[in-house]
């Protein structure tokens, strides 16, 4: 049984009047593929926030590697309001900043890309080598640090070497053509060294052929960095190709989770997809 | 009862100037509610409103006067929005806050060249100008004037933004600029008449701000101007009653401060007051709170 | 003035930088043309001073252009490659002069300074480099415990906080409790200044020569990516609330040191001038060079300084031809026509000069050899 890398217990995310994610319970295990589905404004993309904490969650917790990252149980009307009773749980709040989580080693990718525009494709990879780097900002000033700079620049030429992005190292980010904005943006993740990677949306806008090699591309990277991946997905060819285990989202809720095959069969999953006749 | 009897001058003072600061502030929160642009320039538009009227005075009577330098500050609010703000539409929001500085800096240097320098007396504007007596203390007519003036004024404004057309159109936009455009609101005019509005007021609380004060300085629309900013931070900015109650609490803190004999501090007050509110409660006291989606 | 090339000490590739970071000497040697350069520049100015009477313009303009340069390559540190809308520079260069003042008045003449405080109540001074370097780091401390609460706000309101602050400092600085330090609202003064014009370019050089190696470091790299995508930056864990407070403590340290060195120029300290619209005016010379650019922002400070204080000041008197008044020529028409030229900067070419650009040696030696080239192509055909 692999071990268990990532747990979030009750995520509930609340906006304004709207349950954007209601009692998230999910697990992924280290060396899985995992994915989420759902349709859109399900909450998908919301869970993501909240595991790497740009959003603080209404409710609920999350831990990485057994050690709980984020945490809030609040007193009064919002538990009410969600649980019912006060439960017995000690109530705390623990909210790491993202870049804290992502120091922990959780990497992600964004579903509307978020690249450094005015970076060049290299300067993207080289900004995620920063937090590991030991340095201040002395020795960074006066290049004391140069070791550190130096091992930084090996492994991200290195990196985009192995992503085919070699050449593009000195062009602008936003001058990348689409497929590999998306490619550099996960290169980018690598770069931070993560064991849990969480992909948004990794093939939205592209075609069956490109979202073929996109299936291979991740099977290659988790085999080679030893990573775990959990993924958004819209394509079900590569969520049945590639995820060990599937979980489906609708109106913020889980409606469903298991193996791809016993998804597909699964009656209110297609419910949701489908939608259901009113007076069925 | 002693103590107000001997402080009255002081807290009627803050209240009339809080009744100034209040239509200037309008003009802030009405252009930041829509544009999300802190108009630097508005307390220069309130400056030139001054010297206006001081230049038209000079020559016509009062009852021409007094609508033709409302008339020019409405039409130079809305020019500076068609020549400055406009162009600059999907710009960075940074670019527009600097041309709203540039523009600062433009109408100060134009209304320095003009007076060359020099601080120039404000015509006396018979009746408002007269003194009165409440209680035991003497003030001019116009510092009980301005607080009703003022409140007039907003609730037809309030009145404006609820229930006419445009009205609509300038909640939708404060709401959702891009939905409202591709609903067919007319965003141009609308903020043009948002512009209008504001520079109205502006006009209008600096003849009060003026008849007060006595002189007209290049300069002198920059302080009441941030003042008035902070009151629409304060009461949350995008909100009228917010701007207005806002602007009524610093004009009175401000005064009460002086009271004190700490007139250094007075404006040094104003904006540790911003700091404090921006810190604890960003959202001011009657603002919404959004959520900036990733 | 490649689009790639956007690096001042004209390092190109990774490789290269590789190199470069490998030892400091490397960094020299590399650097040598424009190590060459600033001396040859400094060397310039000190034949100019022989040769030019002390009253010329041109020296004005080079002391004060240092000084701007440095306020304005240390504002764009904030604005410019961080993204952080901060309006306080003024407030930050008020504090720079003040200490620099308040520490280097020579004891003999404090009775003179502080008549109406009894001499004041500091008894001591410090060397002048070490009042710079104090005026740098007083300002610095504000500027961190201003940044603690204010950092985390939104650009706009960042801008009118900052602003805030820079003004209760004034106010802070006139109080006549403070006098026996500040002097209340009297003027500090006969503290040592400069007689050469060099002194503020070598002061003014060596701190853009570390900001420009802030810049071109690591940090200068997170700061850069906060100011793209503050989300996708932290998501790369850069420590958002850390960084800001980084650059915005730096920036306000330079900005202090050019504080110190515009009481100096100026030999006199009072806290009025430093307002609101200085803090406009060298934004605007930021904005001027190019938001993102030191070549651009050292550039434009000459500029803007030289057309304010030299070439424009024409405008201000009032000429005759013959008996003929030149229309609209009287004091402050100058301003007018540079706040008209200004607007259309703003409003026409928002990238300034050099936009994110920087002019580089390597870019320079390139378009030199590129017109050589084409010059004797000319030549032999």
């Amino acid at each position: 049984m692999a071990e268990n890398i990532l747990h979030t217990e009750k995520l509930t995310m609340q906006f304004g009047g709207v349950v954007a994610l209601y009692n998230l319970t999910i697990d992924v295990n280290e060396g899985e593929i995992v994915a989420l589905i759902g349709p859109n404004g399900a909450g998908k993309t919301t869970a993501f926030n909240c595991i790497t904490g740009v959003y603080e969650p209404t409710y609920g917790s999350v831990s990485f590697c057994g050690q709980t990252i984020v945490s809030n149980h609040p007193q009064g009307k919002m538990k009410k309001l969600y649980l019912g009773e006060k439960g017995k749980e000690k109530l705390k709040r623990i909210t790491p900043t993202p870049d804290r989580i992502t120091k922990l080693g959780i990497a992600r990718t964004f579903q509307n890309i978020r690249l450094f525009d005015s970076l060049t494709v290299f300067e993207n990879v080289l900004v995620a080598k920063h937090m590991r780097a030991k340095q201040n900002v002395l020795t960074a000033t006066l290049r004391l640090n140069w070791r550190e700079e130096k091992r930084a620049v090996e492994e991200s030429m290195a990196l985009l070497e192995e992503q085919d992005l070699l050449q593009y190292k000195d062009d602008l980010a936003s001058s990348l053509p689409y497929g590999l904005q998306r490619r550099l943006e996960i290169s980018r993740a690598l770069a931070t060294e993560p064991k849990l990677l969480l992909l948004d949306e990794p093939a939205a806008g592209m075609n069956p052929q490109e979202t073929q090699e996109l299936a291979e591309f991740i099977v290659k990277i988790k085999n080679k960095y030893d990573l775990t991946v959990f993924m958004i997905e819209h394509h079900m060819d590569l969520v049945m190709q590639i995820s060990d285990r599937i979980y489906v989202l609708d109106f913020g809720k889980l409606i469903a989770h298991g193996t791809p095959s016993e998804v597909q069969r699964n009656q209110r999953v297609i419910d949701a997809y489908l939608g259901v006749a009113d007076d069925a | 009862m002693e103590f107000l009897n001997t402080n009255l001058p002081y807290i009627l003072a803050g209240i009339s100037v809080g009744g100034q600061y209040a239509l200037i502030a309008i003009g802030y929160t009405m252009v930041y509610g829509i544009l999300r642009l802190i108009n630097f320039a508005h307390g220069d538009i309130f400056m030139v409103a001054g010297f206006a009227m001081v230049y038209l005075s000079a020559t016509l009577p009062l009852y021409i006067s007094i609508p033709l330098t409302i008339i020019i500050t409405v039409l130079l609010g809305f020019a500076v929005e068609r020549m400055a703000y406009k162009p600059l539409r999907t710009a960075p929001r940074m670019s527009i806050m600097i041309s709203a500085i540039g523009v600062s800096y433009l109408l100060q240097n134009c209304a320095w060249y003009i007076t060359s320098g020099l601080a120039k007396q404000y015509p006396t504007i018979p009746w408002i100008s007269e003194s009165i007596s409440i209680g035991t203390a003497t003030t001019k007519i116009v510092t009980v004037i301005t607080p009703i003036l003022t409140i007039v004024l907003v609730i037809a404004l309030v009145i404006l933004i609820k229930y006419t057309k445009i009205g609509m159109a300038m909640r939708a936009m404060a709401k959702d600029f891009e939905t409202s455009q591709l609903m067919g609101v007319k965003i141009n005019s609308v903020i043009s008449f948002t512009f209008i509005i504001g520079s109205f007021l502006a006009a209008i609380g600096s003849l009060l701000y003026f008849t007060n004060y006595a002189t007209v300085t290049p300069i002198a629309g920059a302080m009441p101007g941030l003042k008035a900013f902070v009151a629409a931070v304060f009461g949350g900015i995008g909100s009228i009653p917010g701007a207005v109650i806002g602007a009524f609490i610093i004009g009175i803190c401000e005064n009460i401060i002086r009271m004190f004999g700490w007139t250094t501090f007075s404006d040094a007050f104003t904006f540790a007051l911003l700091i404090i509110i921006l810190v604890a409660k960003p959202t001011g006291l009657f603002g919404e709170k959004s959520t900036d989606k990733v | 003035m490649n689009e790639k090339n956007r690096n001042i000490n004209g390092v190109i590739t990774p490789t290269e930088k590789a190199n470069i970071f490998s030892n400091s000497l490397g960094f020299i040697k590399k650097n040598w043309i424009g190590f060459t350069l600033l001396a040859s520049l400094y060397a310039i100015i000190l034949v100019l001073e022989q040769v030019l009477p002390v009253s010329s313009m041109l020296f004005v303009v080079l002391k004060k252009g240092a000084i701007y340069a440095l306020v304005a390559v240390s504002m764009n540190l904030c604005n410019g490659f961080t993204g952080l809308f901060s309006l306080g520079q003024a407030g930050f260069m008020l504090i720079g002069a003040y200490i620099y003042g308040i520490f280097t008045i020579p004891l003999e003449a404090r009775a003179a300074v502080y008549q109406y405080f009894d001499g004041g109540i500091i008894n001591f001074t410090v060397p002048v480099p070490v009042a710079l370097i104090m005026a740098g780091l007083a300002a610095a401390l504000f500027a961190y415990l201003i940044g603690l609460p204010v950092l985390r706000l939104k650009s706009d309101y960042l801008a009118i906080a900052t602003l805030g602050f820079a003004e209760i400092i004034r106010a802070f600085f006139q109080w006549d409790k403070l006098g026996p330090v500040t002097n209340g609202s009297n003027l500090l003064r006969r503290f040592p200044v400069f007689s050469s014009t060099l002194y503020p370019f070598v002061v003014s050089s060596i701190c853009i020569t570390i900001i420009v190696l802030l810049i071109n470091s690591s940090y200068g790299r997170a700061f850069k990516a906060i100011r793209d995508d503050e989300v996708a930056a932290e998501a790369m864990g850069i420590n958002l609330a850390k960084h800001k407070q980084l650059s915005f403590t730096i920036s306000s340290f330079f900005a202090g040191v050019g504080g110190a060195l515009l009481a100096m120029y100026q030999t006199t300290v009072q806290a009025a001038p430093f307002k609101a619209a200085m803090t406009y005016e060298i934004l605007l010379i930021v904005v001027i060079g190019g938001i993102g650019s030191v070549t651009g922002s050292v550039l434009s400070s000459f500029l803007f300084i030289a057309c304010s204080e030299w070439w424009l000041r024409f405008l201000d008197s009032e000429t005759y031809i013959g008996s003929f008044r030149i229309p609209l020529l009287a004091s402050g028409f100058r301003k007018v026509v540079f706040s008209i030229i200004i607007m259309i900067i703003v409003l026409f070419y928002s990238q300034g000069i050099m936009g994110t650009n920087e002019i580089s040696i390597d870019a320079l030696l390139r378009f030199f050899k590129k017109l050589f080239r084409k010059g004797s192509k000319e030549e032999a055909t």
